[in-house]
């Protein structure tokens, strides 16, 4: 199929981005859409163009590197997956695809389609551990025996990949549900406990000091997220909040 | 061969690591704060050691070209970690543990470092429990564990087809917090350019900044390398698409040396390929093998219609499939290894019995699996076990619980329902247990260079077993390496802190500039994947699943050839003091481009069938491997002379303690 394309084009974070438009034949079906990319990006380095910068690597959904924010939404037009898993066959032959990269004051643009996440990842150094030192003599790992169901609720909300979709998505670029999700895994788990107050304050905290905006209900975030985290997650994160300011 | 000296200390197998830990120097609390060790990625083995050599008070500067430690390919792993916590009551142990491993490595990996990898397992779980990791759990609250292949305990503990995302996570964890203390300072997106030596020992490394270009010294009195595999290097591999060899292969070139590198794991379970703009495959988790049958159809006709549209397999009657492990291999049925499935595939394609369009595909079929956990769960609920729609949606819902995310990646790709139709499989390059030579403490053939995890060669042999990698990048990193680099380190107490500005960060410095330089100026004609795809294809098809002498001496000269061609004609795109992911690309297909050649030259030195590691020329006439003890029990480590075309073979002999060697039997 052929498709026409409008992808936002940055060199980086300090000068002006815009739209540039491509054309692109003979791409199939099976195609994924980063490999869609590839062919993109192959031709445009013959032709002496400077080729698209994205962020990708495991290309099986899990690393959370892939960002596009594609026709509007973040990770394209299917739910439950990220870009690399995105196949052409959502799409058809003359369609036109406006390619964005995630954007948010909190994620400034690097280059093209490649935003800077670390806001993240300061938010997880500010509280998203269990401190515990590696001493290969903690206790026997069956001694405390946690209810399947909590396990599975850890375990769901642990799946988060960090990709940043929820932030993009959100109209006020919030990040409680990428924060939540941690407050959460943790808040399930007896090991979880101990510093439990001292983790949810500092975690909002930081994620305040970092610019994401405040939460309001849209649930557009549990929408896009592609792996399916619940919006429930930051009504337990509240929770946990208002239990620490207590 | 006086380099080669494995350190493996004295006395009974089960009681080395625990003398050998009471005997290493240590260096004091207050001497751990002026000495700073250099760790180079941050998968799981990279995590853990950075996390857990910080607790210990040494300053860790961690680096990874990803733009978030969290974002390592050991994200990806699937299926599950190995422990002999024995918490089935199935008979298991460490002896067992270490005898399943050695024996599906095929009798060359190390016996002390595989023992001591059984030995640490059961503390792994524990730690990560510790540290809030959601394994999955039975409805008495305990862990539950399941079964891999080449194993008959269940021994795997998982998190449903997200281990090695939940294991990372923890490690991730474990580095934030150290992060927080100001104890660990992390480089993302920077790549390794090469280590520096000075006096002979191991000192810093130059890195590049992935964002600005630029190019940075760091020092330190240790480097660890823990960046992972090579697999890469046959272009389509499940491995991600950054993942390489440089770190690993720029040691290697200053006095590393590298260590069977011709053993390659190809996974028997990938979705097939489908075209050629494929950029990587994606595996299906051999977890799967739990509960998946693997058939093709017993009579060449019926592959025939199935390939062409004609027939679906669900019309195709039990009595005309034919199950080849099952058949072939009795007593692990469809549990056997990895390289015994992978091969056994092949052959059955290579007849002509595949059943995608390519013909490069078997069938994996859960409808048993599916009919058996429904009727399980009807007679549990008490409900109709004769309505054959409604067993088909417990069971479904079941086999939902236990791969779900599988399935749907499955579904994404293929566009087809795995829960109705089986899954088409096919063998992709999954994993590589050669790597850079290491002594039992880790330690390569620089003083004060360590290699851990995936990067290193020992305790996999020619065939790693499934749920082993984590269990080994963890045991490297949580529990072996944070000790042993105490040996070197108690020696370093007194140097201080050492300068970038010397003539050895100065010539390493230039050397790279010159290369990227090189890179920006070349004006070819093709471009870094153009070469990368050209290099997979030669090495898939002649260093692939089965090798033979001819193959690998035509390897040698297209590679050699197709270096060449690189170096004259590649052409990179913009220049180098910006984000730039093609000049990053070159310099990694550079050095896949050397290892390619050292790849096959070991392959063809090694005149015997062993793991992965199939020479055609060394088969029983039932096509299973020949293994030659007498000649090749040993170590190929292999030493950079100038160029890759003439490196030099060293051997380390694999002396057997404990176990008795014998012919590896699935049957």
């Amino acid at each position: 199929m052929k498709l026409f394309l409008k992808i936002w084009r940055q060199s980086n974070g300090d000068s002006q981005g815009s739209f540039q438009n491509y054309e692109i034949e003979d791409i199939t079906p099976d195609m994924s859409f980063l490999e869609m990319m590839d062919v993109l990006n192959e031709k445009l380095i013959i032709e002496e163009i400077d080729p698209i910068a994205f962020d990708h690597d495991c290309r099986e959904g899990i690393c959370g590197s892939c960002s596009m924010f594609i026709n509007g939404r973040a990770h394209g037009p299917d739910t439950g997956i990220t870009t690399c898993q995105l196949h052409m066959r959502k799409f058809k032959d003359g369609d036109s695809i406006v390619i964005e990269p995630f954007r948010a004051n909190s994620f400034p643009v690097i280059k093209d389609l490649v935003v800077d996440r670390t806001s993240f990842d300061r938010i997880q150094h500010s509280g998203g551990y269990i401190s515990i030192n590696t001493s290969g003599n903690t206790q026997d790992a069956n001694t405390i025996p946690i209810r399947k169901e909590d396990a599975d609720n850890a375990f769901d909300a642990a799946t988060c990949i960090g990709c940043g979709a929820c932030v993009a998505t959100c109209k006020n670029a919030s990040a409680m549900l990428f924060v939540s999700a941690k407050v959460s895994q943790f808040s399930y788990l007896p090991q979880g406990q101990v510093e439990a107050k001292e983790r949810v304050l500092n975690m909002v905290k930081q994620m305040d000091e970092e610019g994401f905006g405040n939460c309001t209900n849209t649930g557009a975030c549990e929408v896009e997220c592609p792996k399916g985290i619940s919006i429930t997650n930051i009504a337990r994160m509240n929770n946990e909040y208002l239990k620490a300011k207590l | 061969m006086s380099k080669l000296n494995s350190n493996i200390p004295k006395g009974s197998l089960s009681d080395k690591w625990t003398k050998h830990k009471g005997k290493i120097n240590l260096v004091s609390p207050s001497n751990k704060r002026n000495i700073d060790v250099i760790v180079v990625g941050t998968g799981l083995a990279g995590a853990s050691a950075s996390a857990t050599l910080a607790e210990l008070g040494y300053n860790v500067k961690a680096f990874c070209f990803q733009d978030s430690p969290r974002r390592a390919h050991s994200i990806a792993a699937q299926g599950g970690i190995n422990a002999s916590k024995n918490y089935q009551g199935d008979g298991d142990s460490n002896y067992r543990l270490f005898y399943d491993t050695i024996k599906g490595g095929d009798y060359r990996s190390r016996e002390a470092n595989v023992y001591r990898l059984a030995e640490v397992s059961g503390n792994i779980i524990d730690q990560c429990v510790a540290q809030g990791v959601p394994f999955a759990r039975d409805y008495g609250g305990l862990l539950d564990n399941r079964s891999f292949g080449g194993v008959q305990v269940s021994r795997t503990f998982y998190a449903k087809g997200q281990t090695g995302q939940q294991l990372l996570l923890g490690a991730y964890s474990a580095m934030n917090r150290q992060v927080a203390r100001g104890k660990i300072k992390m480089y993302s997106r920077h790549e390794m350019m090469d280590i520096v030596i000075v006096n002979g020992k191991a000192r810093g490394i130059i890195a590049r900044d992935l964002v600005t270009g630029k190019l940075e010294r760091h020092a330190a009195h240790a480097v660890v390398i823990a960046s992972g595999g090579y697999g890469n290097i046959f272009f389509l591999s499940t491995n991600a698409m950054g993942s390489n060899v440089s770190a690993a292969w720029k040691i290697h070139k200053k006095g590393a040396y590298f260590a069977n590198p011709c053993f390659t794991q190809i996974h028997p379970t990938c979705i097939p390929v489908s075209g050629d703009y494929q950029s990587k495959l994606t595996l299906m988790s051999e977890s799967l093998r739990n509960d998946g049958r693997i058939w093709v159809p017993k009579e060449k006709s019926d592959a025939e219609l199935i390939r062409k549209g004609e027939l679906s397999p669900l019309d195709l009657e039990e009595e005309k499939r034919d199950y080849y492990l099952e058949r072939r291999y009795p007593a692990f049925g469809n549990l056997v290894p990895r390289d015994i499935a992978s091969r056994a595939a092949k052959e059955r394609c290579d007849k002509g019995f595949g059943v995608n369009k390519t013909g490069e595909a078997v069938f994996l079929d859960f409808s048993h699996a599916i009919v058996r956990y429904g009727k399980e769960k009807a007679k549990v609920s008490g409900l109709d076990s004769s309505d054959s729609d409604l067993i088909y949606r417990l069971g479904r819902d079941v086999v939902k619980q236990k791969y779900g995310n599988l399935f749907q990646m499955y579904e994404k790709i293929v566009d087809e329902d795995p829960y109705k139709l089986p899954m088409k499989i096919y063998p992709a390059v999954h994993y590589t247990m050669g790597g850079v030579w290491v002594d039992y403490n880790l330690m390569t053939t620089i003083p004060g260079c360590f290699a851990i995890g995936e990067v290193n060669f020992s305790d996999h042999g020619a065939n790693r077993l499934g749920a082993s990698a984590l269990m080994q990048g963890l045991a490297d990193g949580y529990f072996v390496l944070p000790y042993t680099i105490g040996d070197y380190l108690s020696d370093e107490i007194s140097t201080g802190e050492i300068s970038t500005d010397s003539p050895e960060f100065d010539k390493s410095e230039k050397a790279i500039n010159d290369q990227l330089d090189k890179f920006i100026r070349n004006n070819g004609i093709n471009s870094v994947d153009y070469y990368h795809k050209k290099l997979g294809k030669i090495m898939w098809e002649k260093c692939g699943m089965s090798r033979n002498k001819k193959d690998l001496k035509s390897a040698i000269k297209e590679i050699q050839e197709l270096r060449v061609d690189f170096h004259k004609n590649v052409k990179i795109p913009g220049n180098k003091n910006e984000f730039n992911e093609q000049l990053a690309k070159a310099t990694r297909v550079s050095d896949f481009l050397e290892l390619g050649e050292l790849f096959a030259i070991d392959a063809l030195e090694r005149n015997e069938s062993c793991g992965g590691h199939f020479r055609e020329e060394f088969q029983t006439p039932d096509g299973e491997a020949i293994r030659d003890d007498e000649n090749f029990k040993f170590v190929s480590a292999w030493e950079y002379n100038q160029d890759p075309s003439n490196p030099i073979l060293n051997k380390e002999d694999l002396d057997y303690e404990e176990i008795e060697i014998k012919t590896r039997s699935y049957k």
